[in-house]
């Protein structure tokens, strides 16, 4: 039984990615990653949407039946991004306004609805629950990962303004890896969010290669 | 009547929902293997982008405004979204049966189009009227269909071209995508909308 959370964690982290592998979601990714800050934080209200919507379905999916099962996740998924949207508007402002519409976009993201229907409508609850988390952490570390690419490259930074966004505690994350007026400005612009997006896919695929793994010709198959 | 044009360009060009906004990227990576595929799925959710835009538009201004209900926007604008596509599916199913098989799949998933969604939620924040929502709607539409057509494009040659077995598929299409919306940057100025 281990193994099998074991299997989950590794793929939600890393083996079936949802950005890099199986890319899906590639709208917040690509708007909410001009900073790790702002990644970060994508990120993480994802993850709750996923882990909460996946433990509902899971609960529920004996009485979803076949013919109306994509309006309500669709629906459950929403009901979920409302009560992150209410949260986040209430007690942290300052990243509610920075990330805005995108929050309420999680509707129409593909990552928590495909989970949804691959994972949570098929598998019992814990292990339901634990993809959720998981595939919503891969997410997020997707997004972090890449937001810190194009922070460093394009304004020199690292976790900018990460006090203001998530909280005082984050304050020890903010650093400068640049000097000053050093940065890129394309990174941070939108073609930036392409080339980055892209290089990672392709360094993922390196270090699958160099670990004896094929390549993975996933993505593309969604809309 | 100036503002009005100039507003459709910004949203069209310079403010581009693909290549700007970042909406709808799921679709412009999915369909745009073939330049027909690719205009198809571009008529159909401009026709479920406006179509939806008007819906909300009046759902917002009727309904949740007049009754205190903003807290349920996302709710309400997926279900109207939801049937704005099935309304769209009816149509195409009956005016161009090979467009509907052409389209297959994708047809429904156009709900879980964020372009859709990302639009009716730009209109209300945004404050306009009911005639300046369809047209800021269509605009935007017709911007993404635009690049879904010129992508699609750009992938045909694509194919043909020999690409590092490490690139192959999508990180090369993303890195096309990139130095497409570099071009689109040059619009950038034209309208500030």
């Amino acid at each position: 039984m281990a193994t099998d959370y074991q299997r989950i964690v590794k793929d939600g982290l890393w083996d079936n990615n949802g950005v890099l592998c199986m890319l899906l979601g590639m709208c917040p990714t690509m708007a909410m990653t001009t900073s790790a800050t702002n990644g970060l934080g994508m990120g993480l209200a994802t993850a709750v949407v996923m882990a909460a919507s996946n433990l509902l379905v899971a609960l529920f999916r004996d009485r979803i039946t076949q013919e109306v099962r994509i309006p309500v996740y669709i629906l459950i998924v929403a009901a979920m991004v409302t009560l992150v949207d209410l949260t986040m508007n209430a007690w942290m402002h300052e990243l509610y306004k920075v990330l805005g519409l995108f929050i309420a976009l999680i509707v129409s993201n593909c990552l928590p609805l495909a989970r949804l229907e691959a994972f949570a409508s098929k598998e019992p609850v814990l292990n339901s629950l634990l993809d959720g988390i998981f595939m919503g952490l891969g997410f997020t570390i997707s997004l972090t990962v890449i937001g810190a690419v194009r922070e460093i490259i394009g304004s020199g930074t690292l976790f900018a303004d990460a006090s203001l966004l998530l909280g005082p505690a984050f304050k020890f994350l903010e650093m400068r890896i640049l000097p000053e007026d050093t940065g890129v400005l394309v990174m941070i612009l939108p073609p930036g969010g392409f080339l980055v997006a892209g290089l990672l896919v392709v360094a993922k695929r390196i270090l699958d290669v160099r670990a004896g793994k094929g390549i993975q010709m996933a993505g593309a198959h969604s809309v | 009547m100036k503002e009005t044009a100039l507003m459709m360009i910004g949203a069209a060009l310079v403010n581009n929902v693909i290549l700007a906004r970042f909406l709808g990227l799921c679709s412009f990576m999915g369909v745009t293997t073939r330049i027909d595929t690719a205009a198809g799925m571009g008529m159909a959710t401009t026709f479920v982008i406006t179509v939806s835009a008007m819906a909300d538009w009046a759902v917002q201004h009727y309904v949740l405004d007049a009754y205190g209900l903003g807290f349920l926007r996302t709710v309400t604008f997926i279900l109207v979204i939801a049937s704005a596509v099935q309304f769209t599916e009816m149509i195409i199913r009956k005016v161009s049966p090979t467009l509907f098989q052409m389209l297959g799949i994708y047809l429904p998933l156009i709900t879980t189009n964020c372009a859709v969604l990302g639009v009716a939620l730009l209109l209300v924040e945004g404050n306009m009227s009911l005639i300046g929502a369809t047209l800021f709607a269509f605009a935007s539409a017709a911007g993404y269909s635009l690049v879904m057509v010129i992508f699609a494009g750009l992938r045909e040659r694509l194919v043909l071209a020999q690409v590092p077995r490490l690139f192959a598929g999508p990180p090369i299409a993303f890195i096309v995508a990139g130095l497409l919306a570099m071009a689109f940057m040059g619009f950038s100025g034209i309208s500030t909308v």
